[in-house]
């Protein structure tokens, strides 16, 4: 069974009858023509609905529970994939996957945010928030790229790390920090896609990189809608939609928007109606920009790939200076 | 240099901010206390030993030699880069801030010496926006980090910080990596980095530079975490333990170096950099 969010209602209504024509064929009525008029129907109404979401309706694609998660597309763009497992000091955590792979011949470390598919499995991934021991061990699979200047691909998919007392106490903060350090300094190129929700600190934790892409529909903020609107308009669980919808516009957190603040490097295009429709060409899609961003890199010296990923995180911000009298101060 | 503004700047003591009527209540216990035992406590509770949040400009002159603080980039502020409307605009509630703080950011730096000591100091205010980090206090702690690294001085930061600020997106959270990544520049000069957290440290400021310090220190019985304690009872749907993300509860954890005293900050903060710096 397909899952149709929403806004896909109209769409349902036409396959449901496209499936029902189907079944007339196979009894051997002559539908030919309709059904492949319905098809062009179907086709024409999911490119125009995809192509005007709201941006709360793409946070609703970015977690849609058929979209392809990190292990799909692992699966799907190497050759061959080894997992590795633990932080070697508290616990392996399901929540972030990792290890080596080799994707056309070519060495790389991938490391991802984790979600669960059946509900018995979202509670093993832990919906996808890492405990601090996933961002350590993310952090150990990096060092050990970098020892054997394998490049590093991160999948970023997370609501956030995760909120818990066990995480406070084992400090998250300083899992979050340490990578970020790290990453500025790992002299292997980093190529980041976030394929889903980019959930702030917890996403960023493995998101810091020469390279960062968006799938079309992924959001990345730096807090979610839900979130926001609970802090500025009081929103509590299970009130109406529209103050989520307005949220989700204020704070700017499609592929689109990212773009254009150029915090992200390029976005990548998802087969027509969303990743979940075609998980294999989603998987091309970002197998080709994997390939074609690791051959770019490898062109620079560990020098210069430094100094641009530096200059890179350091340059983003939006400032002014102001004079005392613009305040209003004798 | 024009950045730095001259020495003993009146408004350095204009912003000192004195709590008002004769009695104070603490925030912590709940005690009143005599306002003027409170200020020689250097806002203190004499019962319960809370250090209650205080200006920025007020712990700076706690902390450095007499008129040695020269402030830099006083004038730095955040752009509104999304053009973000809630109740107000962005724009407009930068504006009460700014008034209602007398501060132009959440985030004051400068350089200064303690007992002699040269050193680049960042001090964050909480009265100004929930000391939320934007892209102005990112990019005032990289040039406070930079200032360190030229003039091969120690940097010291006190944090106070409720996170990200949400009204700048995707921008504010970028400021995670931005200041990360030059404290790692200042490691690989081997220039020390002191991190002291007051009441509050939470969310994109202590998981960037906040907990990236090669020494830690809390002030006694601030709040410091990753998440905060409504949002975590909330997705565990449990109580939490008492003293739940109170330094206490951090150094026993193993999370901070030490905890000290408002009063021993200042000596604490000069015998480290000496042995730090005095090899």
């Amino acid at each position: 069974m397909r899952i149709y969010l929403d806004f896909e209602k109209p769409l349902e209504e036409i396959e449901n009858k496209i499936e029902e024509l189907r079944q007339t064929k196979e009894a051997g009525e002559d539908v030919d023509s309709e059904l492949a008029n319905l098809e062009l129907k179907v086709s024409r109404l999911r490119t125009k609905i995809f192509s005007e979401l709201t941006p709360w309706q793409r946070c609703q694609v970015a977690r849609h529970p058929d979209r392809p998660y990190t292990l799909d597309y692992i699966n799907r763009i190497t050759d061959e994939f080894i997992e590795l497992h633990g932080d070697r000091a508290f616990a392996d955590d399901p929540a972030i996957v990792g290890g080596l792979s080799k994707i056309n011949g070519q060495s790389v470390m991938i490391i991802g945010h984790q979600k669960g598919r059946s509900l018995k499995e979202r509670i093993y991934r832990n919906f996808g928030q890492p405990n601090p021991e996933g961002y350590r061990k993310a952090l150990r699979l990096i060092r050990l790229a970098e020892r054997f200047s394998i490049p590093i691909v991160t999948l970023i998919d997370t609501q956030g790390a995760y909120p818990g007392i066990g995480a406070e106490e084992r400090g998250q903060s300083e899992a979050i920090a340490s990578n970020l350090m790290a990453l500025s300094g790992i002299q292997v190129p980093i190529v980041s896609i976030v394929i889903g929700e980019g959930g702030s600190g917890g996403a960023l934790a493995l998101a810091v990189a020469d390279r960062i892409y968006m799938l079309e529909n992924s959001i990345y903020s730096v807090i979610s809608p839900e979130g926001c609107a609970a802090i500025l308009w009081k929103v509590t669980p299970g009130s109406p939609n529209t103050n989520l919808s307005t949220a989700a516009e204020a704070l700017k957190l499609t592929s689109r928007d990212l773009l254009s603040f150029r915090i992200i490097d390029d976005i990548i295009r998802e087969p027509q109606g969303g990743a979940h429709m075609d998980h294999n060409e989603a998987a091309r899609n970002i197998k080709r920009v994997i390939l074609n961003s690791i051959e770019e890199l490898r062109t620079y010296s560990t020098e210069e790939l430094l100094e641009n990923r530096y200059n890179k995180l350091t340059s983003i911000g939006e400032y002014t200076e102001m004079d005392d009298r613009e305040m209003g101060m004798a | 240099m024009a950045w730095f503004k001259k020495t003993g700047d009146p408004e350095t003591d204009k912003t000192v901010k004195i709590p008002q009527g004769l009695w104070v209540k603490c925030s912590s216990c709940k005690e009143i206390v005599y306002s003027k035992e409170f200020i020689k406590n250097l806002e203190v509770c004499p019962k319960c030993n809370y250090h209650s949040r205080i200006g920025a400009y007020t712990r700076i002159n706690l902390l450095v030699d007499h008129e040695s603080f020269s402030e830099t980039n006083p004038n730095l502020v955040s752009a509104d880069p999304l053009n973000f409307v809630d109740t107000i605009s962005y724009k407009e509630r930068l504006t009460i801030s700014q008034e209602k703080s007398r501060l132009k950011e959440t985030v004051v730096t400068g350089l200064a010496s303690i007992k002699g000591i040269p050193i680049s100091l960042v001090v964050m205010d909480f009265s100004f926006l929930g000391g939320s980090m934007g892209s102005a206090v990112g990019e005032k702690i990289v040039r406070a980090v930079n200032d360190a690294i030229v003039n091969e001085y120690p940097l010291v930061i006190f944090s106070s910080s409720g996170g990200a600020r949400m009204q700048e997106g995707i921008f504010s959270l970028m400021q995670m990596s931005k200041i990360s990544a030059a404290i790692g520049r200042l490691k690989e000069h081997s220039l020390p980095y002191l991190s002291v957290l007051t009441d509050p440290t939470f969310g994109g400021v202590s998981a960037s530079f906040a907990m990236l310090g090669d020494i830690i220190i809390a002030e006694p019985k601030s709040l410091i975490g990753f998440a905060g304690a409504r949002v975590i009872s909330q997705t565990i749907k449990q109580k939490l333990p008492e003293h739940f993300q109170e330094a206490e509860f951090l150094l026993s954890h193993g999370l901070i170096d030490m905890i000290v005293d408002r009063k021993d900050m200042q000596k604490t903060i000069t015998s480290l950099l000496i042995m730090l710096i005095n090899r």
